[in-house]
């Protein structure tokens, strides 16, 4: 285990312990939205604005908040939250308002930010339930973006609106429509699991290969 | 009457809530092992849906119009008081189901689809028969991808499958795959 410090708190939630990558959280939001790099930032920001006002809050309450009915408290303080992002998202930015439609609503619904105030900011202190929330925020928009820049890059060949490959590039619209969102994150899991098994080979100095691949071979 | 017809299959099929919207993906990764268990998430999914239908529309009609602001609290409100009453009702009938739904059943509160529902069924503002045709139309299609993963995954457990994608990976480009195929039913709605 690593120690758990205000610097691991920071940093955990950013890679080791992705919500989107590796904890499979608030999965809702990522795929739905990721179809172009601005709505999956402006996603993530709300988010993270939730994330962070919800840990504050929760964890400046902690003491107050009766142990049998926690979970209902944290959705009421998260969703008071949600309703100030919506409204004030749709005056400041009413075209993305309207890209996101429903989804801003139902941040309130995403586990990952309920799973942090049950996990980490009913139990800490302020600063450090802070400090959580903006790793996790972080490793939320990088997610987000990771998925938004591939999706927006294959599927409309350009990138926060600008093309990138030029006229002569076929889109692959398949990429900005629902199967795309599954598909594109099915392979970044992929390439993530490979990268990490290789990683461990190397550490270990064990060429041994991983299982799937030997007994590929033996089918062969 | 073909107006309901029309949400009720649209909800199910053309607009599938997990395939096409991509709400309830967390019961959909994590219950979908066995077809069985799937199969009493999907009825647990679709009686909560029905309350919550019933009163989204009360709600909207009667207590919202006075205090827009306070939408997304009531709706999540009375969501969650209803599972509970659900969870304890379930764990007095029947505590092997109980079991088997584990952790799922408390976070239906948090799942998107029970939530999304209130939330389509308010912007298209739907009366109460038009709620409760797309409430059951959604937890039908919500059934359905559930029972679909569910038999798919049962028959790779005895597949030859490279261990970099085993688990939430290969579940991902599975439904990638169930997705583009419920792209087909698309075409329904411009024959209709």
């Amino acid at each position: 285990m690593t120690e758990r410090t205000a610097h691991t708190d920071l940093i955990r939630g950013i890679w080791k312990e992705n919500p989107v990558l590796i904890q499979m959280l608030g999965l809702c939001p990522a795929l739905a939205v990721t179809n172009t790099v601005a709505n999956s930032l402006a996603m993530g920001i709300a988010t993270f604005f939730v994330l962070l006002g919800s840990s504050f809050l929760v964890s400046l309450l902690k003491k107050l908040i009766p142990h049998e009915v926690r979970i209902s408290t944290y959705i009421l303080i998260i969703a008071t939250f949600v309703t100030v992002a919506d409204m004030s998202l749709e005056a400041i930015v009413p075209d993305v308002h309207k890209a996101l439609g429903a989804f801003i609503a139902l941040i309130v619904v995403n586990c990952m930010i309920l799973g942090r105030q049950e996990a980490f900011a009913s139990k800490n202190s302020i600063g450090r339930s802070l400090l959580d929330a903006v790793g996790t925020g972080f490793g939320f928009i990088i997610a987000l973006l990771l998925m938004g820049g591939f999706r927006e890059l294959l599927g409309s060949g350009s990138l926060l609106g600008y093309s990138i490959f030029g006229p002569g590039f076929e889109p692959w619209v398949v990429m900005i429509l629902p199967p795309g969102g599954f598909l594109t994150l099915g392979f970044l899991l992929l390439i993530l699991s490979w990268w990490q098994k290789r990683k461990a080979t190397d550490q270990t100095g064990n060429q041994q290969w991983p299982d799937g691949v030997k007994s590929g071979g033996e089918a062969a | 009457m073909g107006d309901l017809v029309w949400i009720l299959v649209s909800a199910m099929v053309v607009n599938n809530f997990t395939l096409a919207l991509f709400l309830g993906l967390c019961p959909f990764m994590g219950v979908s092992a066995r077809v069985s268990t799937a199969l009493r998430m999907g009825a647990a999914n679709i009686f909560v849906l029905i309350i919550t239908s019933t009163c989204a529309w009360f709600l909207n009609s009667f207590i919202l119009p006075h205090a827009p602001y306070l939408r997304l609290i009531s709706f999540i409100v009375v969501i969650a008081s209803l599972v509970q009453m659900v969870e304890m009702a379930i764990k007095k009938l029947s505590p092997t189901l109980f079991r088997q739904l584990g952790i799922f059943l408390p976070l239906i509160t948090t799942n998107c689809a029970i939530l999304g529902l209130a939330i389509f069924q308010t912007n298209r503002g739907y009366g109460f028969l038009e709620g409760m045709a797309f409430a059951i139309g959604a937890g039908l299609g919500l059934t359905l991808a559930l029972v679909l993963m569910a038999s798919i995954r049962e028959s790779t457990e005895l597949a030859d499958i490279p261990d970099l994608a085993k688990g939430t990976a290969l579940v991902l480009i599975i439904a990638g795959s169930l997705s583009m195929a419920f792209m087909g039913f698309a075409g329904l709605l411009s024959s209709a």
